[in-house]
């Protein structure tokens, strides 16, 4: 049984309001041809899964959805893989309860 | 530039910002508040339980006005496997009280009350403001900070670092270190909305009674964590943390074990035909006692979730923010009140108040259960809770088998599973952990 592959993340993160600052994204991978372990973490454990692959095999970031909680900071800042800091004053999650 | 000087910077409108904003502005304390949310609370994600006795201490008649779900009647504790769960439940018709002990809330809009209280008592509050820099003099004393808007560089005598569990800016000047991913929870939660008399109907609840269930066990997987339902008036918060550096390991995602713990035998009912309106995410620190960081230099103090201050093992952290921030104004009102500079040396008072509070001793209390938990997570959230499953379905099912044999069968499993070193060992280091 595995149901990871059935939740649609996209789905949830419709639920939330957002506020992107175009052209101006919070979080940045530094380049890189082969990802480390910490990037490969990052597809997995990012609960917005902000994180992909593209077909080169790198790990891009999309933070349209991001829900500022700093768990790629956490694991991606420390061996210099992700640059992280929050969004312009206004910009980006939104919640309604929190 | 703001070429006005304040008494105090407070950087972050959660609960430790609110609380240290509102008590200086009440003792007459110049301040300015910043937060980067649109408005204070669209950025801060909890659970949520509201303390009322720490809030009673800021504003006695909050229970006048204050946007509150439910008082809390009821706890439950529930060990789960994949199918079953065991529970401890204590409900009470004390709780039923006057001024009841712990409510649930919705951060969002009880945080945008506590921001209108700050406001009130005369601090001025800077929404939609991201604090980018500590502005720091020659000597490196903090002096104030610097933000995203235009030539936003604003001085103050002392600023109050309540920027939460990421805690950016502190971590950037240095002066604490950026949470390791063993000492941080990684929590998804979901809000699902249902008709009032649904939920009252589904956990057994009058008027603006609610409960708590906290459940931890296979949902985990494993890895350190809980699951959490909180039922508010009109939807019922559910969500599930893990330890960062187990998710990291173990490859799992964390909308994965939402969903498993949604579709549960024992939570599904629950939540029934419920609509789904927010998901969010949030770290919690875990790090206890030993992760506590520096709390106070030249300049500037830290509070809450930025201080690591949260108390895993009771899953209080609002109450401790509260406190901190409370705790740190009336520290720096007793400088300013003796004329002394916001030197470290002065501003040591706040550690001293802290440490004589509840908030240090119930961590140093505490300070060897996250190790422990987090060094044994395989045995304590997965192992056992599988064993006691069995052991109780043995207990309770009727099927001819002598008594003294299903027992056996029972005290077999566990030695078995942890043999007898283990068994004992288990009870003595939770035990010593706890005194």
């Amino acid at each position: 049984m595995n149901v990871e592959t059935s939740v649609r993340v996209e789905d949830k993160l419709f639920y939330n309001r957002y506020l992107v600052d175009v052209g101006r994204p919070h979080v940045k991978v530094r380049a890189h041809t082969k990802p480390s372990s910490q990037l490969l973490a990052l597809l997995k454990v990012c609960p917005a899964r902000c994180y992909e692959l593209n077909d080169k095999g790198q790990v891009e970031v999309t933070v349209d959805g991001c829900i500022e909680c700093g768990t790629c900071r956490v694991i991606g800042e420390p061996t210099g893989d992700i640059e992280w800091s929050y969004p312009r004053g206004g910009y980006g999650v939104l919640f309604k309860f929190g | 530039m703001i070429e006005e000087k304040f008494d105090a910077i407070v950087v972050g409108a959660g609960m430790s910002g609110n609380a240290a904003a509102l008590a200086m502005a009440k003792r007459g304390m110049k301040v300015l508040q910043l937060e980067r949310g649109e408005y204070a609370g669209s950025k801060n994600v909890q659970g949520a339980i509201l303390y009322a006795d720490m809030l009673e201490k800021l504003i006695p008649d909050f229970r006048d006005d204050a946007p509150l779900e439910r008082h809390l009647v009821e706890q439950r504790f529930w060990i789960m496997d994949d199918r079953s769960h065991f529970g401890v439940h204590y409900r009470s018709e004390d709780f039923n009280e006057e001024r009841p002990n712990r409510y649930t809330i919705i951060r969002a809009q009880f945080d945008k009350w506590f921001s209108s209280k700050v406001r009130e008592a005369g601090a001025t509050v800077l929404c939609e403001t991201t604090v980018t820099e500590l502005a720091r003099d020659a000597h490196g004393k903090v002096i104030g900070v610097r933000t995203d808007r235009r030539d936003g560089e604003i001085h103050a005598d002392v600023v109050v670092l309540a920027e939460g569990v990421n805690g950016l800016l502190g971590t950037r000047a240095r002066l604490r270190e950026r949470p390791k991913p063993d000492k941080v929870a990684l929590a998804v939660k979901e809000m699902h909305f249902l008709p009032r008399e649904t939920i009252e109907a589904h956990f057994n609840l009058k008027g603006d009674e609610g409960v708590v269930v906290e459940a931890a066990g296979t949902i985990s997987r494993g890895m350190t964590g809980m699951g959490f339902i909180y039922a508010n008036k009109e939807c019922i918060s559910i969500g599930i943390g893990c330890i960062v550096a187990d998710f990291q390991r173990t490859g799992e995602t964390p909308y994965g074990l939402l969903d498993c713990f949604k579709r549960h035998p024992s939570v599904a009912p629950l939540i029934e035909g419920s609509e789904v309106k927010e998901y969010s995410a949030h770290l919690i620190p875990e790090g206890g006692y030993k992760a506590i960081p520096q709390l106070y230099g030249d300049g500037w103090v830290v509070v809450g979730d930025a201080a690591q201050l949260n108390n895993a093992i009771h899953r209080e952290g609002s109450n401790l923010a509260m406190t901190s921030g409370r705790i740190a104004a009336e520290a720096i009102v007793q400088v300013k009140s003796r004329s002394h500079p916001m030197t470290a040396a002065n501003l040591s008072v706040y550690k001293k108040m802290l440490d004589d509070s509840f908030v240090i001793k119930d961590l140093k209390k505490h300070k060897d259960m996250p190790m422990l938990m987090h060094t044994n997570s395989q045995n304590f959230f997965l192992t056992y809770p599988q064993l006691v499953s069995r052991a109780m379905q043995n207990y309770v099912r009727v099927d001819g088998t002598p008594k003294a044999e299903k027992e056996k069968v029972t005290l077999k499993s566990f030695v078995n599973a942890r043999s007898w070193t283990g068994l004992f060992g288990d009870a003595f280091r939770i035990a010593r952990a706890w005194r």
